[in-house]
């Protein structure tokens, strides 16, 4: 009845495009800052893949070659993932989960905020954070591990690490539309640190036990480690456009759930 | 006793022909509204920018609100007040289009509240757990600001919620006062007709209280419509032109602060004494007694000739308190007198 009602007296709000995108942008660079000055976004998505890269790259392992790939090369493909995965699971699901919790998106639903732009800085940001570690990555490698890279493969690399944020911001949405406000962290440790290791992140691939190999299959981060490593030449050379048809597979799956849980949301009361 | 009963406070407005702006409707609803109310006086003429007409709203088995029917009108400062759970908040979210009912009609600017453009027109202020800790008072502003077509100068916002002083901290670092003046700062930012304040001073001491008091009249002073939620009677009565007392999901009392005060300014009294329960309960003007420990307690809406009574029936009498009676006991008041009618009525 009242839904009716919406459609047939629901004229959107009149803005001029320059006024949209100023919202975009501002609610992206504010969501921006507020990942950047909290120390446990910071401290958990950027210091945890550099200093793993540090020791294990470029400490311990740098003068090694996996399957004909310098190790510090290897691992900037690997722990350029895991940073990737970080920055995108907790930039979304921990942010949106409490805002959802804890009554803060109500204040922004009342708003004349355009809805999408809260989603979409939330992604957006994810990939600026991802590309970040990424970027930090390869400065450190080429710096102190010896790492050269062609420009074209570099940019590359950096593309599809970036570019590969989004199944995982996908999954924090979901993740964030069902977890609570304290309990999404440890939800989002307990999904990304065992995913981590199955793929092959930490430990490289081929010296997984064989279940782990196979369970590594069905997990987006192989797929996208994958994808990383094939442009530094290492990894399994397997169908390029089947680890992009897995992880495009799963970001929609990842939509739908997080979909649910909006329109779940939608008519929920909270405190 | 003024009728004060919540039936005849709704049934004055015809608020979808006001809505629409029809004026020879209009005139027509507000003759009846001026005969009928009293008290109407300062919102004669007044379309009605808010209403609920017979909503009912349950979340699960909780019946939040039942069948209830009230109107904002342009200009005017209405106060929602009840306890805790009664309601409020849940009128106040029907209102921002945030949740739907179950049935009946919720309207903004005679239209759908959902319609995002109303929200242009509408600030709130929200009770919230927790609001991003890391960004300064003056990023919140002006993210907010940006939303809206005609916002307010930062500057005038940071005033308007003395907020000038703080604009450079982070929200994490505020008092719980400041924290309230930003929500306050942003549910004004983009200079809306229409505001929402769910319970704007819960947790404020009263200083803060009083300063949050002072902007909010100075909003209402500019021409803003204000609905606030409170369970402050002092609060409704320091600032509404009107109130609606909810209890339980149902407006049970509707008035100006002065009619609303009169019915809910019961007194109790306490003493020791020797008579007997039923002695004291036909004593004119008690409304009920019961055994506190050795004391007696009455109940009663003017201490003085009950107390005149009592003294002269027991000398004996010792141990005498005259306090006001809270705000629950007048809830519990409003409530049964509601009751009382309706079984009248049946």
């Amino acid at each position: 009845m009242s839904s009716t009602a919406a459609v047939l007296s629901n004229p959107r709000i009149k803005r001029s495009p320059g006024h949209t995108a100023t919202i975009y942008l501002k609610e992206a660079k504010y969501e921006f800052l507020k990942n950047l000055r909290l120390r446990m976004y910071t401290a958990s998505v950027l210091s945890f893949p550099l200093m793993f890269y540090v020791l294990f790259g470029l400490v311990l392992n740098s003068k090694e070659a996996i399957g004909g790939t310098g190790v510090p090369t290897y691992l900037i493909a690997t722990y350029g993932t895991f940073g990737v995965m970080g920055a995108s699971l907790f930039g979304t699901a921990a942010g949106l989960a409490s805002d959802r919790g804890l009554g803060w998106l109500q204040v922004k639903r009342a708003s004349p905020m355009p809805p999408f732009a809260y989603f979409a800085a939330k992604v957006v940001v994810s990939m600026a954070f991802s590309a970040i570690v990424v970027l930090l990555l390869i400065v450190l490698g080429i710096a102190f591990g010896g790492v050269r890279f062609p420009l074209g493969e570099m940019s590359k690399l950096v593309s599809t690490l970036v570019f590969g944020s989004i199944p995982f911001s996908a999954m924090g949405l979901a993740v964030g539309y069902f977890a609570g406000p304290n309990s999404a962290p440890p939800t989002i440790n307990l999904i990304y640190l065992p995913m981590s290791f199955c793929s092959g992140l930490w430990v490289p691939f081929m010296f997984l036990p064989k279940v782990v190999r196979q369970i590594a299959l069905a997990l987006p981060p192989y797929h996208l480690s994958q994808l990383a490593l094939g442009i530094v030449g290492a990894g399994n050379h397997e169908s390029i456009a089947g680890h992009w048809e897995v992880l495009t597979a799963f970001t929609l799956i990842c939509l739908g759930v997080a979909r649910i849980g909006f329109q779940r949301d939608q008519d929920k009361m909270y405190g | 006793m003024m009728p004060l009963l919540a039936e005849k406070f709704v049934g004055l407005t015809t608020g979808r022909e006001e809505a629409e702006g029809q004026s020879g409707s209009e005139n027509m609803a507000s003759i009846t509204t001026f005969e009928q109310r009293p008290f109407a006086v300062s919102t004669v003429a007044a379309p009605t920018v808010a209403s609920l007409e017979s909503v009912t709203k349950n979340y699960g088995q909780i019946r939040a609100l039942r069948g209830v029917d009230f109107n904002v009108h342009s200009g005017e400062v209405v106060a929602l007040l009840g306890p805790n759970g009664a309601g409020k908040t849940t009128a106040v979210k029907l209102l921002l289009g945030l949740t739907q009912p179950n049935s009946g009609k919720v309207r903004i600017f005679g239209g759908d509240p959902t319609n995002p453009a109303n929200r242009t027109r509408t600030g709130a202020m929200l009770q919230v757990g927790k609001v991003p800790e890391t960004l300064r008072v003056r990023e919140h502003i002006d993210l907010f600001s940006s939303y809206y077509r005609n916002p307010l100068p930062l500057a005038e916002v940071l005033a308007a919620a003395g907020l000038e002083k703080i604009s450079d901290r982070k929200f994490g670092d505020l008092s719980g006062g400041q924290r309230q003046r930003v929500l306050f700062a942003l549910a004004i930012c983009g200079n809306p007709d229409l505001l929402f304040l769910d319970e704007p001073t819960v947790g404020l001491d009263v200083e803060s209280r009083r300063a949050l008091w002072e902007e909010i009249r100075a909003l209402v002073h500019r021409g803003k419509t204000v609905l606030l939620t409170t369970h402050y009677l002092e609060e409704a009565d320091a600032l509404a032109d009107r109130i609606a007392v909810i209890n339980q999901g149902a407006i049970v009392a509707a008035g100006t602060p002065d009619e609303i005060k009169a019915k809910t300014s019961g007194k109790r009294i306490r003493c020791s004494t020797g008579l007997s329960l039923a002695a004291v309960r036909r004593i004119p003007g008690v409304a009920e007694v019961h055994e506190d420990r050795d004391a007696l307690e009455i109940h009663t809406s003017r201490a003085e000739p009950v107390v005149r009574e009592l003294l002269a029936l027991d000398p004996t009498l010792s141990g005498l308190e005259v306090t006001s009676a809270g705000l629950e006991e007048a809830f519990l008041a409003l409530t049964q007198d509601n009751n009382k009618n309706e079984s009248k009525e049946n």
